[in-house]
C-alpha cells in the first residue's frame, strides 16, 4: 500500500503525525514531496516494512531515533541527519549538513556527495548492532570524533586536487570502531588517539559490500573496489581518558 | 529609554527548538526585489527563533535620496522626536524628515515610534573630519547621550527595520513589500542571554554596515571595550552590536581587506599559522597580536552587508549553520537551504564554507565564477 503527501505549506508537526497515520493505517511506501525544511521526518519510527521517499530539502534532524524504516532523499538534506539512529536506513542523493551520524548505535546511512563539520561523532556499536555511516564526497573538521564503535566510510569522491578530504582533528578521541578514507589524507589532521594503517584483506571484505551497495544506490562510475587507496583508521589505545580522573 | 517598555513576554513556553536564523540574497546584477521575497524565505525558519526579535538590512531602497545619509530613528514616544530634532538640526542639514510608515498589527504589540530623516553633514564644520567620521560620532552622541531615542540604521540608500516580533511579522509591519533592494538580509531571533527589545533586534548597523548573527559572543566585553578606545559606544545589549562597530574600525578606517577583518574575527589556530609560507605567517601572526581584543569567541555563522556586497561568515570551528547558494545573478546565504529553496527552487550550486574562512561576494561579482571557497 502506498500513500503520497504533498508537503508544501504543511507545518512540520502536522506532516508528521500524517506520516505516522498512515503507517498506523498499514500504509509501508510513503512518498512524501514539496519538501522545504520540515523538521524531523521519519523520527522515531520503528517500523521496518516502511520506505519514505522525500522530495526536496528536509530540515533538521530528519531520521532521528529511527528504529527501522528506510528513507531515501532526493535532493540534499540539513544538519542532524540520523541524530542517534537505531535502525534502518538513509539514502540521501545529494550533499548533508554538519552532525550526521551523531550517537549512531545502528543502521546504515548512505551520502552520495560532501557532508559538513562534526559528522559520525560520538558513533557506537555494541555486538551485532554496528552502524555504518558511507559517505560518498569530503567531510570537513572532527570526523568521527570520539567514535566508540561501528564503520565510518569516507570516499573523497570529486575531491581530486584536494590536500585533504577529510578536515582537522579527525578522529580525535576516537576509541572504538573502524574508520576508512580513500584519497588523500593529511596525517597531521588525525587526532592523537589513533593511527593509520593499510588496508588488509579482512578489510576489504568487510568493505566489499557496503561499497557494492553504495555504488548500486547512486550508480557511480568510478571503481570503488582500488583499496589500495583507502587508509583504515582505528585506535591504539582502547580508553585513552581513562587515567585522566585518576590521580 | 526604558528597555523593558517594548520587551514581550514569549507567547509561549512550549516551545522545545530554537537557534537565531540569518538570510541573505545580493542580485550580483544591481536588479532590485522587494522585500516580500526575503521575508516569504525566512518565514521557512520560524521555528529558529520564537517571536522575541526580528529584523532585516536594505541596500537600495532610496534611489532617490542616493546621496544622503538616511538615519532610521526609533523613539520611546511620538512626543519623544523633538528633542532629538532640536540636536539634529543643529549639526546636520535635514533635507526630509518622514515617519517609517508602518502598518498596525495585532501581530506586533506595542512598538516604538519610527522616523527617518534623509540627512547631510553641514558644510561649515571644521574640516578635519571625514563625512562617515562625522555621522559616526554623531550616532554614538545620540545613542549615549540622548533619552528616548536611538539611530538605528545610518547608512547611504540603505535602511534596517527590525523590533520585537517574528520576522514575518515585523515586514508586515514596516510595509517592507513597497521597498526594493538588491542586497537584503535577514534575522530570526532567539535571544538566550539579553533581552528581546525593539533596539536588541538584529541587523545592527552603522554607515552602510550591517549585520545578522546567528550564535553567541563571549568575547562581547572585551570587545566593547576595545572599541571604546576608538569612540564606539555600545549601547543596544546585544553582542552583535560589537561587529558591525568592528568592521567600521578595521575596514573603512584601519583599511583591512575583507579577509584580513575576517581572520581578525575567526583567527587561525597557532598550530595552523606555523604551517603557512612565511609572508602569509607574518601576516597572520600580526592580525592575531594587533587585534587580539578585536577577535571573536564563540559560536558565530553571520551575514555582513555593506552597498557593495555581503560576506558570510563561520567562527573557526563552525559552530553553527550556514550555506551557500547560487542561481544566475544571485548569491544566497542562509542556516538552512530550505529556507533559500523557498525562493529559489532550481540553484546551480550549494555548498557549506569552510569554517572561518569568509565567503566574499561584491556586487559585480559574476556568480557563474564563483568557485568553492
Amino acid at each position: 500500500m502506498s500513500i503520497t503527501i504533498d508537503a508544501r505549506g504543511v507545518y512540520y508537526r502536522q506532516l508528521n503525525e500524517r506520516v505516522r497515520e498512515a503507517i498506523r493505517s498499514g500504509e509501508t511506501s510513503i512518498r512524501i514531496f514539496n519538501v522545504t525544511g520540515q523538521r524531523y521526518i521519519g523520527g522515531g519510527l520503528q517500523s521496518p516494512q516502511v520506505t519514505i521517499t522525500v522530495e526536496g530539502v528536509p530540515g533538521e534532524n530528519m531520521a532521528a531515533f529511527m528504529a527501522g524504516p528506510r528513507i531515501e532523499v532526493f535532493g540534499n538534506a540539513q544538519d542532524g541527519v540520523g541524530n542517534t539512529m537505531n535502525d534502518g536506513q538513509v539514502i540521501v542523493h545529494g550533499l548533508a549538513g554538519d552532525v550526521v551520524g551523531y550517537g549512531m548505535r545502528g543502521g546504515k546511512v548512505f551520502i552520495r556527495d560532501d557532508v559538513g563539520y562534526r559528522v559520525g561523532i560520538h558513533m557506537k556499536g555494541f555486538m551485532d548492532k554496528q552502524p555504518a555511516l558511507v559517505i560518498g564526497g569530503c567531510a570537513g573538521d572532527f570526523f568521527g570524533e570520539y567514535q566508540a564503535g561501528g564503520c565510518l566510510v569516507l570516499l573523497g569522491l570529486r575531491g581530486e586536487g584536494r590536500a585533504s578530504v577529510v578536515g582537522d582533528y579527525c578522529a580525535t578521541g576516537m576509541h572504538g570502531g573502524v574508520m576508512y578514507i580513500r584519497g588523500a589524507l593529511r596525517e597531521s589532521y588525525l587526532g592523537k588517539e589513533v593511527k593509520r594503517f593499510e588496508m588488509e584483506d579482512q578489510d576489504a571484505a568487510r568493505l566489499r559490500s557496503v561499497l557494492e551497495d553504495f555504488g548500486s544506490t547512486f550508480q557511480i562510475d568510478e571503481d570503488l573496489m582500488d583499496f589500495g587507496r583507502y587508509h583504515k583508521i582505528i585506535p591504539v589505545s582502547a580508553r585513552p581518558y581513562g587515567q585522566l580522573y585518576a590521580y | 529609554m526604558s528597555r523593558e517598555q517594548f520587551v514581550r513576554r514569549p507567547e509561549s513556553y512550549g516551545k522545545d527548538i530554537s537557534a537565531c536564523g540569518v538570510i541573505g540574497l545580493i542580485n550580483h546584477d544591481g536588479r532590485r526585489v522587494d522585500g516580500s521575497l526575503i521575508t516569504r524565505a525566512m518565514r521557512n525558519m520560524r521555528d529558529r527563533g520564537n517571536g522575541l526579535g526580528g529584523g532585516f538590512a536594505a541596500y537600495g531602497i532610496y534611489p532617490s535620496m542616493k546621496d544622503l545619509y538616511a538615519l532610521h530613528v526609533m523613539y520611546d514616544a511620538k512626543s519623544d522626536a523633538r528633542d532629538l530634532e532640536t540636536l539634529l538640526d543643529g549639526c546636520l542639514q535635514i533635507h526630509q524628515a518622514e515617519e517609517i510608515p508602518i502598518f498596525e498589527t495585532k501581530k506586533i504589540g506595542s512598538h516604538p515610534y519610527f522616523k527617518r530623516y534623509f540627512v547631510s553633514p553641514p558644510a561649515n564644520r571644521p574640516a578635519d573630519d571625514g563625512d562617515d567620521d562625522y555621522m559616526v560620532s554623531l550616532v554614538m552622541q545620540v545613542n549615549t547621550q540622548t533619552q528616548h531615542a536611538y539611530i538605528i540604521s545610518s547608512g547611504k540608500n540603505m535602511g534596517v527595520f527590525k523590533g520585537v516580533g517574528f520576522p514575518e511579522d515585523l515586514s508586515e509591519f514596516f510595509r517592507l513589500d513597497e521597498y526594493e533592494g538588491y542586497i537584503w538580509t535577514a534575522h530570526n531571533r532567539f535571544p538566550t542571554n539579553t533581552p528581546g527589545w525593539w533596539g536588541g533586534a538584529h541587523p545592527f548597523a552603522l554607515l552602510d554596515w550591517s549585520i545578522v548573527h546567528n550564535g553567541e559572543i563571549s568575547s562581547y566585553g572585551t570587545n566593547r571595550r576595545y572599541l571604546e578606545m576608538f569612540g564606539y559606544k555600545c549601547t543596544l545589549q546585544t553582542d552583535t552590536e560589537v561587529v558591525a562597530y568592528l568592521m567600521d574600525l578595521l575596514v573603512r578606517r584601519h583599511k583591512l581587506s575583507f579577509e584580513q577583518a575576517a581572520a581578525v574575527f575567526a583567527p587561525p589556530f597557532w598550530k595552523d599559522i606555523d604551517e603557512m609560507d612565511e609572508k602569509e605567517r607574518r601576516i597572520q601572526t600580526n592580525l592575531r597580536m594587533v587585534y587580539a581584543s578585536a577577535a571573536l569567541n564563540g559560536p558565530f555563522a553571520f551575514l555582513l552587508a555593506w552597498s557593495d556586497g555581503m560576506i558570510g561568515l563561520n567562527d573557526r570551528v563552525k559552530l553553527r549553520p550556514l550555506l551557500v547558494g547560487t542561481r544566475k545573478n544571485t548569491t544566497y546565504m542562509s542556516s538552512e537551504e530550505a529556507a533559500i529553496r523557498e525562493i529559489c527552487p532550481d540553484l546551480d550550486r550549494v555548498w557549506a564554507p569552510q569554517a572561518g574562512r569568509p565567503i566574499v561576494r561584491r556586487l559585480d561579482d559574476d556568480p557563474v565564477r564563483a568557485i568553492a571557497e
